[in-house]
């Protein structure tokens, strides 16, 4: 028999004084070592790691709600986040000559089936890009094993992307400017009208948690294109991860057109510090350690027990999640949250196949031992 | 076995991932960009999970 002790008061204070403590030491520790605008950038991470967590904000749960219960209500939020990041970013993009870029790319075979296996995958481990880098660090087990899969996968598909994009991709099509805003938000309120006729009774009220969450992660987002001068993303620093990890392993990139591109190559050899997407992706991590660290009983959870298959299911998930995000010129966060707020029509694409995907996601969950059989 | 133990695991190999960095990759703070893109004059170059290879 365990007996639990409840933490005196002063010691949980000190507690979380010490969480804060070591929040804006690690982002001072970056601005001091590596520039300003990295520990900016750091600081921009671990706030997404804090709204995604500690109001528990995804991606992956709200799709599943919507399919399997008819709840839009966490897609709702997803949508007016996203909306307000586009009110914002289309006049920035607009107006700044290069200093700012948005998530554009190629719409294309693969891309269009990378977004539905990724769609799919998500469902399966329940968790997304952003979704598994938070679940790991509030120490869900499925998503930190998924996490290092995912990393290998994304350095994997990057590897290969000409080749795949070379199966056939459309231009880059965007919307631009004042004309394509309102196209971008007419569409958005069409989509959240369309859920709000399939939801069921008692679903069509969106939590203030959630309203509150998606403006606070519009408000990062905007930072982050301020900040950094492209939007929001995940799966770049989880493949440049993995693409360091080869290189010490002894891997010669210089057979991958994308690998030995001289950008790319020159973020192999500088650090991960000056990587955007892997500060905001390693704030991430820790901004969600530390709400979990936060909350009272936040880490006492017990591990669940899961049979081999379900472990098996989750390598090859996250395998499948990092290289058809690759395929897929992005993940929820880069090509769905970003790809549509910056204008990119393959942001849409993505939306329409990942969902597609899942629907046939939540229902290899409970085959592959994720989730006990209905 | 609850999640303390693998939260921390995530943390731990964050910190090292980022430990393995250091030792081969230097950083210089006097080499940083301005602190906002927006503004500074610079084209935006970093890596982004939507850009083809330049």
């Amino acid at each position: 028999m365990t007996v639990a002790v409840a933490e005196p008061a002063g010691s949980w204070a000190a507690r979380r004084g010490l969480i804060v403590l070591a929040a804006l030491g690690l982002v001072l520790a970056v601005a001091l070592l590596a520039g300003a605008r990295y520990g900016l950038l750091l600081a921009i991470g671990l706030g997404f790691g804090l709204v995604l967590e500690g109001l528990r904000f995804g991606f992956a749960g709200p799709w599943r709600a919507m399919i399997l219960r008819r709840d839009p209500s966490g897609i709702l939020a997803q949508l007016l986040a996203i909306a307000v990041v586009a009110v914002v970013a289309f006049p920035l993009l607009a107006g700044a000559s290069g200093e700012v870029v948005g998530a554009a790319a190629p719409i294309g075979w693969a891309m269009a089936g990378g977004a539905f296996v990724f769609g799919a995958c998500m469902q399966v481990v329940l968790g997304c890009g952003s979704g598994t880098l938070v679940n790991a660090g509030s120490g869900n087990p499925v998503s930190l094993l998924a996490l290092p899969f995912f990393a290998i996968g994304s350095f994997l598909g990057a590897y290969g992307l000409i080749w795949w994009t070379d199966l056939g991709a459309l231009p880059i099509l965007t919307l631009t400017g004042t004309s394509g805003l309102a196209v971008t938000l007419v569409l958005l309120a069409s989509v959240a009208g369309l859920l709000l006729l399939l939801a069921a009774p008692g679903t069509r009220r969106v939590p203030r948690r959630l309203v509150i969450a998606a403006l606070l992660l519009a408000g990062l987002a905007i930072g982050n294109l301020v900040v950094a001068g492209q939007p929001w993303g995940v799966v770049y620093g989880l493949g440049l991860w993995g693409a360091k990890g080869a290189v010490a392993l002894g891997a010669d990139l210089s057979g991958s057109a994308f690998w030995a591109a001289p950008g790319n190559a020159g973020r192999l050899q500088a650090s991960v510090l000056t990587d955007v997407t892997s500060l905001t992706n390693i704030g991430i991590i820790t901004g969600a350690f530390l709400v979990a660290c936060w909350r009272r009983g936040g880490l006492s959870q017990p591990l669940p027990k899961l049979p081999a298959r379900a472990w098996a299911a989750t390598v090859v998930a996250g395998l499948l999640l990092g290289y058809s995000a690759r395929l897929a010129f992005g993940c929820n966060v880069g090509a769905f949250f970003s790809g549509i707020s910056t204008g990119s029509l393959h942001g849409w694409v993505w939306f329409a196949m990942a969902f597609a995907g899942s629907c046939v996601g939540v229902r290899l969950r409970p085959m592959l031992g994720l989730e006990p059989r209905p | 076995m609850t999640r303390r133990f693998t939260a921390s695991l995530a943390i731990a190999l964050v910190g090292l991932l980022i430990l393995f960095d250091s030792a081969t990759a230097e950083l210089n703070p006097y080499k940083a960009p301005p602190l906002l893109a927006l503004g500074s004059g610079a084209v935006a170059s970093g890596g982004f999970c939507g850009a083809m290879p330049e």
